[in-house]
């Protein structure tokens, strides 16, 4: 690969300097990871399609549901699609509770173009959905190990002193949309990477391993850890779409900081520090 | 894009990263439900149930129970799901004199063959259990279950070495189609402590929406293994000859023979 010349007149150098930032596991884990997530995501809301409804606790309270989607008769006699929540009721007709599918409406908590399979099919959603697990769980936990044990993982992953203080700083600076393109991450986008690997993505796993009945009697701190399965399949449900969250920010934030940078980087690995977008002075910024 | 060169060095390389990700993408939107279809592909997927029983196998013991609950915990009604009312003669007849002459068949690769009443069940030492019955839908239910140990009616019968799985025909035509429920499990569930021929629910008679006279109780699996409006018990070495063969109504269906999850 080409790296910048020594000639201080050059594009190159005024653009920045290349460095390498992501090692070959990053890399291949995030492609992959991100490729398990969409399949679990959209096989989870086939699942969550065939009983549409939330609950807290170890069993069901069918007449209460914490949350529900589902379909009734609107004033005028017409079918809508309808999101029950903490006594409220939305219209989400058309997305939620009642969407097209092949031109026809059809009464379903997600929409077809959302799950996996498109049509109702649960059998083959569990089936999508626990064979992307077997890639997806073991990959994290040998991705865990990796942070905790390279030196340079650790280093990237970690804020600094002097990180942690400057983070009320850090947000106010993304908040106006500027970005620094340092060698290091940020702080914020340190603690950000840490919340997700080490927090969302094991509690994904944790709260779908509690609701298994073998798992229960194998595991049954499991229970106790998060009060109980149907407590487990909303914080499941929750974490999930806590996930889709991130990856929405993640995704603006790839864009609008400078997307070939971000992407090459996660590709071939190499990411140029101290371009245009950002003073090159401040970009050791806390 | 002026400087791509400057960037990405190696446009053949470039392109290739470019390619893929398209490939990768179309694929994603189209090719997932017609992948869904292919015989293959369900094979592979299959593999992966095979793996979960051999990893949940693995970390939990033949003795580790399911939760017990309390009896504030247990839900005003049981849900009652699949077939709650059997339609056929056969089955009416039996409610009809109060499974009076109902008898529970016993055979397959056991040394002893037996038909059991329901007193003869009731006359064995039993257990009473308060546990969660989990759907493959996604729903739970808390209830109490009280029956004969699966383990103790099988030492009456004596299996021979050969038998690997119980499977349980059932007396409902499930959805009123032609073909009456049928499920299996194997002999470590079987044996399992808490593996119950349940005759009671809620200190009551097994109501006939809940499948009297006699149900399974397997506590570690989903609901759809727990069979209901059970006949007949019949000991095997494989499932060839058991309908679809693949060991019950739903896995001949698509759904995994392994219910742990």
């Amino acid at each position: 690969m080409h790296t910048p010349t020594n000639n201080p007149h050059s594009s190159a150098m005024r653009r920045g300097r290349l460095i390498r930032r992501h090692g070959l596991f990053t890399r291949v884990w995030h492609w992959v990871n991100l490729a398990c997530l969409v399949i679990l995501l959209m096989s989870g809301l086939q699942i969550f399609n065939a009983h549409p409804s939330l609950y807290w606790g170890n069993d069901s309270t069918f007449d209460a549901p914490t949350l529900q989607i589902t379909a009734v008769r609107g004033d005028d006699g017409a079918p809508m699609g309808i999101v029950r929540i903490a006594g409220y009721r939305i219209d989400t007709t058309g997305v939620l509770g009642l969407s097209r599918h092949n031109g026809e409406l059809d009464q379903r908590a997600f929409p077809s173009w959302a799950t996996l399979p498109g049509p109702q099919w649960l059998a083959m959603g569990r089936y999508w959905h626990f064979a992307a697990a077997w890639i997806f769980a073991p990959l994290l936990l040998a991705y865990l190990a990796y942070t905790l044990i390279s030196p340079t993982r650790r280093r990237l992953i970690w804020p600094t002193a002097a990180q942690w203080r400057g983070l009320p700083a850090t947000i106010a600076h993304h908040a106006r949309l500027k970005f620094d393109h340092g060698a290091d991450y940020n702080g914020l986008q340190k603690l950000t990477y840490l919340l997700v690997l080490f927090g969302l993505l094991p509690l994904m796993v944790l709260t779908g391993l509690t609701m298994s009945p073998t798992m229960n009697a194998a595991w049954p701190w499991l229970l106790d850890v998060f009060g109980g399965r149907q407590s487990a399949r909303t914080l499941h449900f929750i974490f999930a779409f806590a996930l889709v969250a991130f990856f929405v920010i993640h995704l603006v934030l790839v864009l609008i900081s400078g997307v070939r940078n971000n992407l090459r980087s996660m590709i071939t690995g190499r990411y140029r520090i101290g371009s245009d977008t950002a003073p090159a002075k401040d970009n050791r910024h806390a | 894009m002026r400087d791509s060169k400057l960037i990405l060095p190696d446009p053949k390389r470039r392109r290739l990263i470019t390619g893929l990700g398209a490939l990768g993408a179309s694929a994603a939107l189209t090719g997932c439900d017609s992948l869904s279809r292919n015989d293959r592909f369900q094979t592979w997927l299959g593999a992966t149930d095979r793996l979960t029983r051999a990893a949940q196998r693995l970390v939990s013991s033949r003795e580790s129970l399911a939760r017990e609950f309390s009896e504030r915990d247990i839900a005003p009604t049981m849900r009652a799901n699949g077939s709650t009312n059997p339609s056929n003669a056969d089955y009416k007849r039996h409610v009809a004199n109060d499974f009076a002459d109902w008898r529970l068949r016993i055979d397959g690769l056991v040394r002893e063959p037996a038909d059991l009443s329901i007193d003869d069940l009731k006359a064995m030492p039993a257990r009473t259990q308060i546990t969660r019955h989990d759907c493959v839908e996604g729903w739970s239910c808390i209830a109490k279950w009280t029956g004969a140990v699966l383990g103790d009616v099988l030492d009456r019968v004596r299996p021979t070495s050969a038998a690997r799985f119980v499977v349980f025909h059932c007396a409902d035509n499930i959805y009123g189609g032609p073909v009456k429920y049928y499920e299996s499990i194997d002999m470590v569930e079987a044996y399992h402590p808490q593996t119950l021929l349940a005759y009671g629910l809620n200190d009551d008679r097994l109501p006939v929406a809940n499948g009297a006279p006699l149900r399974l109780r397997a506590e570690r699996q989903l609901g759809y293994k727990m069979a209901k409006y059970v006949m007949r018990l019949e000991l095997v070495d494989s499932f060839a000859t058991i309908q679809g063969g693949n060991g019950g109504y739903w896995e001949d269906r698509g759904y995994e023979w392994w219910a742990g999850i």
